[in-house]
């Protein structure tokens, strides 16, 4: 009925009119309320690492209560005084090339390929003193980037706490990273030794863990049928406590430098 | 047609996926947790009622030449007012579903109820035909997520009903349950179940 070309035109222009006003208003109207979610996620999940975590409704309190956010630079350690935290945003950093640097491969146990130079880091204080840092690390997994954040105790050693925030993994498999009861098990595991040398330890082993190995306290249980997975989770930490992560950081927080 | 056939006849005697077999791809993907499967049928019933409407509004004044990239355009446009509202209010699961609402796009069950009926009826029929879709794939995409989930990782609903041997409980989790592949074989089931049951759905040899 309607065949002529001016026709086709006029309708399909109109109806792109049409939805695109839509779509545009969806995304307008909603995005406070996304940005919202996003941001409190966030804080929920760090708040989780940390093991301060209550309820949906107190995530602004306490997390203005205990956490103070600080920009780092990773390859000396040192806290970026001039950088305002609330005001820096990690994933512009990630992008910039003025920060971002490449990954040697002999190095990249988390197969990320590149970094950024700045990181936002948590510091969790208790009556005024540090108590424990929150670090994001991510790494690449069977099918995903998964992203999380470690919490370290004031020793630089000690894992308090370890949840994971996003990833693509299967769900059941290596999706248990996700476990509450998996991850409960990173709680008070040793990221280095005492050695001189003071390469990272913390180990994802197949199976379960042995109490008596010398390495318990560097090793947790391997989640079964996601070998990958559990992989991708060891060079997570491989990498994020290397000296091209956060190993000089964590050595400055270890001497007391970081307050 | 009725106004109950067309609400109730999708369900089981013209079922989307049991009988059509459309959507199938989508029901693989999201249905190995009971609440991501849920998520995804309300959200399939919303883009094929009002896509179908849609359609069915300016059915007269769709050019032929270019009407499945039309219908296209609406049930996209719609997929994303989903996907943004997803986001902002029930964030935690929009997180887990990630791309697969976007994928609703080409699920062959929207574009399939715009073509097949909205092209040709009044947008009230068209928008309770697609209601009506959306509720019988969504029947199925839960029954199925119902038993992955169940045997899978002994939950429902993310509520641990048998426990895990890994978290200390007796049930050994059946593994295949959560591999999409299992999908197949259970809406293979179904499929069969339901021609014994009503043996008119056979196909003639």
């Amino acid at each position: 009925m309607s065949e002529s070309a001016g026709k086709t035109l006029t309708v399909a222009a109109i109806l792109c009119g049409v939805c695109s006003v839509l779509v545009a208003g969806a995304v307008v109207v909603l995005r406070p309320r996304q940005v919202i979610n996003q941001d409190l996620d966030q804080k929920k999940n760090i708040l989780l690492s940390a093991g301060l975590y209550e309820s949906q409704d107190k995530i602004d309190s306490t997390f203005n209560q205990f956490v103070q956010a600080v920009v780092i630079d990773v390859k000396t350690g040192e806290v970026q005084q001039g950088i305002e935290a609330s005001k820096f945003s990690q994933e512009k950093a990630d992008k910039d090339p003025q920060y971002v640097e490449d990954i040697p491969k002999s190095q990249d146990f988390a197969t990320i390929r590149r970094r950024s130079r700045l990181q936002k880091v948590y510091l969790v204080k208790k009556d005024g003193a540090l108590d424990q840092i929150v670090f994001h690390v991510y790494g690449k997994g069977l099918w995903s980037t998964m992203k999380g954040f470690l919490s370290v105790d004031r020793d630089g050693v000690t894992i308090r706490g370890f949840n994971y925030y996003a990833h693509g993994e299967t769900p059941g498999l290596g999706g248990e990273i996700e476990n509450p009861r998996w991850l409960e098990q990173w709680k008070g595991k040793k990221l280095y030794d005492d050695s001189g040398e003071y390469r990272p330890k913390t180990k994802v082993v197949k199976g379960q863990v042995n109490p008596q190995d010398p390495n318990a306290p560097y090793s947790v249980d391997g989640l079964s049928g996601a070998t990958l997975t559990s992989n991708g989770v060891e060079g997570t930490f491989r990498y994020w406590l290397s000296d091209s992560g956060y190993k000089s950081f964590l050595g400055k927080v270890r001497e007391g430098v970081i307050q | 047609m009725k106004t109950k056939d067309l609400l109730i006849s999708p369900i089981v005697k013209n079922n989307p996926i049991a009988l059509q077999v459309l959507g199938i791809c989508s029901a693989l993907a999201v249905t190995s947790q009971m609440k991501q499967a849920i998520i995804m049928s309300v959200a399939v019933m919303f883009v094929t009622a009002f896509s179908s409407m849609a359609v069915s509004i300016i059915r007269n004044y769709i050019p032929n030449s270019i009407r499945i990239i039309v219908q296209m355009t609406v049930i996209a446009s719609l997929v994303i007012v989903v996907d943004q509202i997803l986001k902002a209010f029930v964030y935690d699961v929009a997180k887990q579903m990630s791309v697969f609402v976007g994928l609703i796009i080409t699920n062959c069950i929207v574009m399939g109820r715009t073509e097949g009926f909205a092209m040709k009826n009044g947008p009230i029929a068209s928008f309770l035909d697609g209601i009506g879709n959306g509720f019988g794939y969504g029947l199925i995409l839960v029954a199925v997520s119902v038993i992955r989930e169940l045997f899978g990782s002994g939950k429902l609903m993310g509520y641990s009903i048998m426990p895990l041997t890994t978290e200390g409980g007796w049930y050994q989790s059946n593994g295949l349950m959560l591999l999409p592949a299992i999908s197949f074989f259970i809406i293979g089931s179904f499929i069969w179940l339901i021609r014994t049951f009503k043996p008119e759905q056979q196909e003639k040899e």
